[in-house]
């Protein structure tokens, strides 16, 4: 396990920059999280670290080694894919054992089926060992491709979108085996995903990325209580933050936009909004309001009911304040 | 519940389409087992008119393949009873067995160009195909189109100049000569099969190699080639049946060494004349290795083995 320092990368394809100027340090035994939609530069960064792209400018350094001229397995990296990426030719056995087989750690084979058979347990998939991996569901094969990472025990994990494609239950059961996993191992762990839950529930750090940049580093609730963007506050907090003018409800504003959780939002006094319609999730209420013309989604008591077309009030509480370009004004 | 479904087809559309399979398999079918009858008939009813389906089968044919004869008295003959079923046969023409016919040779020759030249053809071109599909080549486009471009005309347009580079290089009547011959004329082909094989194989799996310790030719060997066997078995395929059946080049480049099987063949001088059935002996002792590798690589064409395992 080691510490991971990316300095000033850089990394175009053509005229599109994916990866511009990011730096960031990976603390040894961090679970750091890289937030951010499709196209930020999430998996390029990853692919960065992990030398299967060539860097255009910076440097990577892994455990204070400089590995830009290193082989990916030169790096001691382990790497889970979000196209599972399982050798089809091999049994799920074969799969696991793959990375212990390779010329770098030549694992003696009683030391590989121990490990494999102590992950293939952690990962609920013991009775598979010996299926082809074609002939695996989605999830069980996205599990065996954690798998073959989680035998090893490199330097850093890397991990893009691991738990994509399971289903609801497993993505929670495993969100939080792996999470148990990192800190029993203290492994340190690079995780990209676009599912805030998974970002705040498993990381100690957050980076958010936007169009390549990283335009914000931080603990989990340092980001979602001090956003530095609009952006930013988007992508924590469900449901989504209301970015509104801050006109709307008059007296002071120190910026032209203000943005409200629905913790922020004060039921019963302030300023009269209309209710479109209550969205109903069974532990939490989603209120649909409309406020002159402009959308607001807030949360609500379970048990009240909010006919559409009623009108209530609603006041801010403790607004987060954005310029015109959304960048944070305090 | 009516039986009707889009997907299935019609029990009509069945029969029509068996019936059909079945009358092209059989027309497709006549000429070898014409072969395979006339290697069984004798000198006369192979050349009868009109032609015998039912005769009295013999292994003249295939005595007369294999041995050299000659003709000897009848004193000799007396004094000498036949040694074995084969030298019987040979009798009724007051011929005795002296030794083997160069058939074996020619078959062998045969066999070491046809798989030698298939197995340099797989070798270069499954390299030359990973690299083409997988890595950046100068002027790639323009080297896979000249690859191509020498698959343009028939190999025997060049025959002339590549008879003389080959007298002034000493490859004429050799083995390697042919084995280059066929390689240089296979390997176009080669390259663009298994490059459209490769590219097929996703990049996913050699970079997870990579990663899990592997440097990038183990990744290739490892990952890549066992992934490629369907597309390396069938690209084998054609090289061999286009090596094992070449007769133009043969004739003009080989004689005493090297002489393949197929301008051998046709030669077989019998009593007056051609002798067909020794011919179609030949012919059908030929088509066995071929056929015999097409049907051990059969498992691996209808094998996809790369199916499902990557989310596209």
């Amino acid at each position: 396990m080691a510490e991971v320092v990316l300095d000033q990368i850089s990394k175009s394809f053509g005229s599109l920059k994916a990866v511009d100027n990011i730096s960031m340090t990976i603390p040894d035994g961090a679970f750091v999280v890289l937030l951010g939609p499709t196209g930020a530069g999430k998996t390029t960064t990853l692919r960065l670290i992990s030398g299967l792209e060539k860097l255009d400018s910076g440097s990577v350094r892994i455990d204070g080694r400089d590995v830009g001229f290193e082989t990916p397995a030169q790096r001691d990296v382990a790497m889970v894919f979000q196209q599972y990426s399982l050798y089809p030719h091999m049994t799920v056995r074969e799969n696991l054992s793959f990375p212990l087989r390779s010329p770098i750690l030549k694992t003696p084979e009683d030391e590989i089926t121990r490990k494999v058979d102590e992950v293939a347990e952690i990962l609920q998939i013991p009775h598979k060992l010996d299926n082809k991996a074609t002939e695996l569901s989605g999830g069980e094969m996205q599990r065996v491709s954690i798998g073959r990472a989680l035998v090893r025990d490199p330097q850093i994990f890397l991990m893009d979108e691991p738990l994509s494609s399971l289903d609801a239950k497993l993505r929670a059961d495993l969100r939080v085996e792996l999470k148990r996993i990192q800190a029993d191992l203290g492994s340190t762990l690079l995780y990209v995903t676009h599912d805030q839950v998974e970002a705040m529930t498993m990381a100690t750090h957050i980076g958010v990325l936007e169009d390549g940049k990283l335009v914000q580093y931080g603990t989990p609730r340092d980001i979602y209580e001090n956003p530095d963007s609009v952006y930013v506050a988007s992508r924590l907090g469900l449901p989504r933050i209301n970015i509104l003018p801050s006109e709307l409800f008059g007296g002071d504003h120190k910026a032209p936009q203000i943005g409200l959780r629905p913790e922020n939002i004060v039921e019963g006094e302030g300023i009269e909004a209309r209710v479109i319609r209550a969205e109903h999730l069974g532990d939490q209420t989603r209120l649909h309001l409309d406020l002159h013309g402009h959308p607001i989604v807030t949360l609500i008591d379970v048990h009240q009911d909010y006919p559409a077309g009623k009108t209530i009030k609603i006041r801010p509480n403790n607004p987060l304040y954005f310029d015109a370009s959304g960048a944070r004004v305090t | 519940m009516s039986s009707f479904s889009v997907t299935e087809p019609s029990k009509r559309s069945k029969w029509v389409a068996g019936t059909l399979v079945i009358t092209y398999a059989l027309i497709t079918m006549i000429p070898l087992v014409w072969i395979l009858l006339t290697g069984f008939k004798s000198p006369a009813d192979a050349i009868s008119y009109p032609p015998k389906v039912v005769f009295d089968p013999t292994l003249e044919g295939y005595v007369n393949l294999f041995t050299t004869r000659t003709r000897q008295t009848q004193e000799f003959l007396d004094a000498n009873p036949p040694q074995n079923w084969a030298d019987d046969i040979v009798r009724q023409y007051d011929m005795v067995i002296v030794g083997p016919s160069k058939f074996g040779e020619r078959f062998m020759n045969s066999v070491i160009i046809g798989f030698g030249s298939t197995f340099l053809s797989i070798f270069l071109g499954t390299l030359a195909a990973y690299a083409f599909s997988r890595f950046k080549v100068p002027l790639k486009d323009d080297l896979l189109f000249f690859i191509l471009s020498t698959r343009m005309m028939p190999p025997v347009a060049v025959a002339i100049p590549i008879f003389l580079m080959f007298r002034n290089l000493g490859l004429s009547d050799t083995h390697l000569g042919m084995i280059l011959l066929y390689t240089g004329v296979n390997i176009s082909l080669a390259v663009w099969l298994l490059k459209g094989f490769i590219d097929e194989i996703p990049r996913e799996y050699e970079e997870a190699a990579l990663i899990d310790g592997y440097t990038r030719f183990q990744a290739f060997y490892k990952v890549v080639l066992p992934q490629a066997a369907t597309g390396i078995a069938s690209t084998a395929i054609f090289c061999l049946i286009f090596a094992w059946n070449e007769y133009a080049f043969a004739v003009l480049l080989t004689s005493a060494t090297a002489q393949t099987a197929p301008p051998f063949i046709p030669t077989i001088i019998g009593v007056g004349g051609l002798d067909w059935p020794a011919v179609a002996a030949g012919a059908t002792i030929f088509l066995i290795p071929v056929m015999v590798f097409t049907i051990l690589m059969r498992k691996h064409l209808l094998r996809g083995i790369t199916f499902g395992a990557v989310r596209k």
